[in-house]
């Protein structure tokens, strides 16, 4: 068993082996986090550049935190598309960056596809911090080590990701991580928001939310853009909370020892009712805790770790 | 001067298919006899006479057919000749054995008036390569608001409209632009295209699209504009012309209005009898097109359609555009490809298959256009000298950096092909041999 892979691009490329040993060394690496003094020199002397197109909190500062953790020296990029497209090309920025040799480009941009191209261009590794409606494979990975933590197992489970599939690329990355590793996914939600052929990833589709989550053993909410009322996708807020949202009563359905979760940022009364999002069975923020974990995992891997092993 | 082709497999569908001798005079055809005739007479007796000298073409084994035809290409001239220029993109016809293509009015500025398509012809006839026909648009500016000159512009020598591109959403529009057109014996050309159906997407909707994360093009989104105008082209009986169809809905409604007597005809594109969505994996970006490339299943319908007669046409759609506007993320990449120099290998890969008969290649590629635009384009003596000659079986592989074009956005590099035009010839004048460099 070993990891050879330059680069972190989508939860398609990674085999279920794969998958194990990132999150078996993301299990150690949390050990870190809960150190006084949290840091490690295993990345000393890497650098990371974090290169999002994306607006971001959660994943930009999950991905620089574990840098820094590692001693990795890192710095973050923002460029807003519109300065993109007006100036510099997306490849001759990064061909500029890459001759600043740094170790590691984390890239975030709205545009599917992005990370691929660039992976084939440059050197350093590029790790995806979410592509367009494509891949978010951190937050897969991310939500399979808090499933696995949980549950003990991911095989044979039944997770129910409900929300807008049609424009969720976490929902693509689960639904590919999450059956890879012996799971059994329900997508559900307004047809509107079901993209064609999304069974081909091996998943099943349900319209109606009762039935996806009666038999779940984890439940994952996504985001609800507002914007999305202009592409037709649902009428309001309102209706879509009443008959698509997670709420207490819904809940009763549910086995008893369900999980909550959701990538964030939450829509408190939209998709998930404050009282299930703070309830006793979410377990949203200790995504957010292993999300640096896993990160710390694949930077460890793609920079250091048996990939660099000659080189070091 | 004189030119004589002698012992092809000469194919006029229609008029002939045989093995003769073709003597060109004055940018003429002189004489068509049978095999080894012409020599011994015409040759020998005129030379004296005339004192610039025969060239012969030996086309024994190869395939003689009048002049093809490409009625939908993109010379980007006026306004963006960094992807192509009028001179360009006749060089890559005249090597692709296009003898005349129907140039598209997306230029800058739009080709809606006199001085534009003056301006294109008057460059072509500088250029002095291959016949330019420019389309001019259906509405000012592509706008879709209003509509263009068109006396004027057939008089300055426009050979059709289209908005192609800019898909006229507005029906009383398109219905009048039909009617108007009519008054003057000019055909409407239209890009069917429902903008509002195909929202933000970038490539054909499905398994693959989802997959990949990106927004998907109904077939739909195509087809309720076919079906819109054809409703329109029935009510008018103005003709109409559906520009790159790559649906089976598309093939299957313009089959029945053709049955039902609608005066309505159609072309198709290499690509779209090719290729799939699955060229787009990896997010290729000279697999993104519009309309974008289909499923298996519209391939095949594809490929019905032309062999049953359905879709007239084969015509390029040649859009070329710089590496720049290509190698960027997917969802900014220019739509469109080059494909003058590759269509009709690819036309001929369908002979191969048994889809076609080397006869219908040649209706779809030169005669079926030249009906459909009023272009004579016929081997028969007294008529004007535009031939194509064929060789159908030599190997070669494509080679983008070896192209005439000013752009590489193709999808075909690096494929194999069989068979490829060898000789053009235009007006008499030879505008492109590969033949007797060997």
């Amino acid at each position: 068993m070993g990891f050879a892979k330059k680069d972190i691009l989508d939860m398609e490329s990674l085999s279920a082996d794969e998958i194990t040993i990132i999150l078996d060394i993301a299990d150690r690496m949390k050990e870190i986090s809960k150190r006084p003094i949290k840091k490690v020199p295993t990345l000393r002397g890497k650098t990371v550049i974090l290169f999002f197109h994306e607006p971001s909190t959660r994943t930009r500062t999950s991905f620089e935190i574990a840098a820094k953790r590692l001693s990795a020296d890192s710095l973050s990029i923002n460029f807003s598309s519109s300065s993109m497209v007006k100036q510099e090309t997306l490849i001759d920025t990064v061909q500029n960056l890459e001759a600043m040799s740094p170790d590691v480009i984390i890239i975030r941009h709205a545009a599917s596809g992005t990370p691929h191209m660039l992976a084939r261009l440059i050197k350093s590794s590029v790790i995806n911090a979410g592509d367009g409606m494509h891949a978010h494979p951190s937050q897969s990975l991310l939500d399979l080590m808090t499933v696995r933590e949980k549950k003990g197992k991911i095989s044979g489970l039944r997770i129910a990701i409900i929300g807008d599939i049609s424009h969720s690329r976490v929902a693509r990355s689960n639904s590919i991580g999450f059956t890879k590793m012996g799971a059994n996914v329900v997508l559900a939600g307004p047809p509107t928001m079901i993209p064609k052929g999304i069974e081909n990833l091996g998943v099943s589709v349900s319209y109606n939310v009762d039935d996806a989550i009666c038999d779940a053993d984890v439940i994952m909410m996504l985001r609800i853009q507002k914007e999305r009322q202009k592409d037709f996708l649902f009428p309001t807020e309102r209706e879509y909370a009443r008959y698509y949202g997670l709420n207490r009563k819904r809940l009763t359905n549910a086995k008893r020892e369900v999980l909550i979760m959701h990538p964030g940022p939450i829509n408190r009364g939209v998709e998930i009712a404050s009282d299930v999002a703070d309830g006793p069975y979410s377990i949203i923020l200790e995504q957010v805790t292993n999300g640096v974990a896993v990160r710390m995992a694949l930077l460890y891997l793609v920079a250091g770790g048996a990939r660099n092993a000659d080189t070091n | 001067m004189q030119i004589l082709i002698r012992g092809g497999r000469v194919i006029d569908p229609g008029n002939l298919d045989g093995i003769h001798d073709i003597l060109l005079q004055d940018g003429k055809i002189a004489q068509i006899s049978a095999n080894g005739s012409i020599e011994n007479i015409d040759v020998s007796e005129s030379e004296p006479a005339d004192s610039s000298p025969c060239k012969v073409i030996d086309a024994s084994g190869k395939i003689v057919t009048p002049g093809l035809i490409d009625m939908h290409v993109h010379f980007r001239e006026p306004g963006h000749e960094y992807k192509e220029t009028i001179q360009t993109g006749c060089l890559a016809a005249a090597h692709g054995g296009f003898t005349a293509v129907c140039t598209m009015p997306n230029t800058k500025p739009v080709n809606d008036n006199r001085q534009v398509t003056e301006y294109i012809i008057n460059k072509a006839a500088g250029v002095d390569t291959v016949r330019v026909y420019p389309v001019a648009a259906i509405s000012k500016g592509l706008e879709g608001n209003g509509l263009a000159e068109y006396g004027e512009l057939k008089e300055a020598g426009a050979i059709a409209f289209s908005d192609d591109g800019c898909p006229i959403v507005n029906s009383r529009l398109m219905r009048r632009a039909l009617e108007y057109a009519k008054g003057f014996g000019m055909l409407i050309i239209s890009h069917c295209e429902d903008l509002d159906l195909v929202g933000a997407g970038v490539m054909n909707e499905g398994a693959l699209a989802t997959r990949m994360g990106l927004a998907g093009i109904p077939n739909a989104a195509e087809s309720i504009m076919v079906m819109r105008d054809i409703a329109l082209c029935e009510l008018t009986q103005a003709p109409l012309h559906i520009a790159h169809v790559s649906t089976k809905e598309s093939v299957r409604t313009i089959r029945e209005a053709k049955k039902r007597g609608i005066p309505v005809t159609a072309e198709t594109a290499p690509h779209y009898f090719t290729l799939t969505e699955d060229a787009v994996e990896k997010y290729n970006t000279n697999a993104k097109m519009s309309p974008p490339l289909r499923s298996y299943d519209d391939k095949e319908a594809i490929w019905e359609g032309l062999s049953d007669g359905t879709l007239d046409v084969i015509a390029t759609d040649h859009a070329p555009h710089a590496s720049i506007e290509k190698e960027v993320e997917f969802n900014l990449a220019a739509n469109g490809i080059i494909g003058l120099e590759t269509a009709l290998s690819l036309g001929l890969k369908l002979v191969d298959k048994g889809f076609l008969t080397i006869n219908n290649l040649i209706e779809k590629m030169s005669k079926n256009p030249a009906r459909i635009l009023g272009i004579k384009n016929t081997l028969k003596i007294g008529s004007v000298a535009d031939i194509t000659i064929i060789d159908p079986d030599v190997l070669y592989t494509v080679d983008s950096d070896c192209f005439h074009s000013l752009s590489r956005n193709t999808p075909f590099n690096g494929w194999k092909m069989k068979g490829k035009a060898v000789v053009t010839i235009v007006g008499g004048k030879v505008v492109f041999d590969d033949l007797s460099k060997k």
